[in-house]
């Protein structure tokens, strides 16, 4: 990380804004949440990096990298402004187990969650969806559609991951603005559902 | 990203928050904060780049900072939170979110959503 060259371009919010909300983008490593959020965003999508310790990681892959005592996770980030006094911040969040020590700040106060999945990696989102179960953050399932990639019916998806059937499930193409808008659109109507029907 | 740099980097950031491990108020990723206007003055580095960030009339959130100023977000909220106790910085004069989400947030950003849609 380099403190020396300046900042990039910096997109202030206006001053009516006041208030802002967070939705998490959630997956496993390349299922394209990173893509997702550069679809949407309305700035150039920014990242910040925030140290983990290995005391605080155990169980999974830690195989697959190299040894150390500290590792870095990398958040990417967008933003829209949904009106003169509201942001709303889209959160990619990595999967791994052993990036839940942060999942626990970026979860707080988020209103829910899009977790992406791919049909060829299906088993990869089971931690995915097990972190949003434990915290009870509600999430709605889009799969991205990658080219190439085989088709399957909603309801082999649904069990496969084993959704409750209450869990919106929709396809989404992650480079595709309106589709992702689609998705979140989805999503928080669902929010918004919930919260009616158990205020 | 090299993590034994960043580690190193963290360290110093650490010893600029004047040894604070824990911000002392809650601030989150998202929340909103806008300059003050107080004097930059016997600010350390750190709380200066802050600082000089911020802009009176103009927002950012706390995730903001930290990307454009490449320090970790758990960093820039101690930073953040000093600067508030200081009055270098202040929230904007209106409801943050709270804890848990309410149900009026979530219709204003589902209309927000669909008015980017038509």
């Amino acid at each position: 990380m380099s403190n020396d060259s300046g900042p990039a371009q910096i997109s202030y919010l206006p001053p009516t804004v006041n208030r802002s909300a967070k939705i998490l983008i959630a997956g496993h490593f390349g299922v394209g949440k990173t893509t997702l959020v550069g679809s949407i965003s309305e700035i150039e999508p920014l990242r910040t990096e925030e140290p983990i310790t290995q005391a605080s990681t155990a169980v999974d892959d830690l195989t697959q990298l190299p040894q150390k005592d500290e590792t870095t996770v990398a958040l990417d980030f967008g933003r829209l402004t949904l009106n003169e006094r509201l942001v709303l911040y889209l959160f990619g969040t990595p999967g791994q187990r052993r990036f839940w020590p942060l999942w626990d700040d970026l979860a707080h106060g988020a209103l829910g969650a899009l977790v992406l999945v791919d049909t060829r990696r299906l088993d990869e989102s089971d931690a995915v969806l097990a972190f949003m179960e434990e915290r009870d953050l509600p999430y709605a399932v889009a799969v991205n559609e990658f080219t190439g990639a085989r088709r399957f019916p909603a309801h082999e998806i649904r069990q496969a991951l084993d959704l409750a059937p209450h869990t919106p499930l929709l396809l989404c193409d992650a480079r595709a603005r309106d589709a992702c808008l689609d998705a979140l659109i989805t999503l928080v109507h669902y929010l918004a559902h919930r919260l009616e029907i158990r205020p | 990203m090299n993590g034994r740099r960043h580690g190193q980097e963290l360290v110093r950031v650490y010893v600029r928050t004047g040894g604070r491990v824990r911000p002392s108020r809650e601030l989150g990723l998202v929340t909103l904060v806008i300059a003050a206007n107080a004097p930059l003055q016997g600010l350390d580095v750190e709380a200066r780049r802050i600082a000089g960030l911020c802009r009176s009339q103009r927002s950012l959130s706390i995730g903001e900072i930290a990307a454009h100023l490449n320090l970790p977000p758990s960093a820039v909220k101690i930073l953040v939170s000093a600067l508030i106790d200081s009055g270098h910085l202040t929230v904007p004069p209106a409801p943050q979110q709270g804890d848990a989400p309410d149900i009026d947030l979530v219709r204003e950003v589902l209309n927000g959503l669909r008015a980017l849609r038509a």
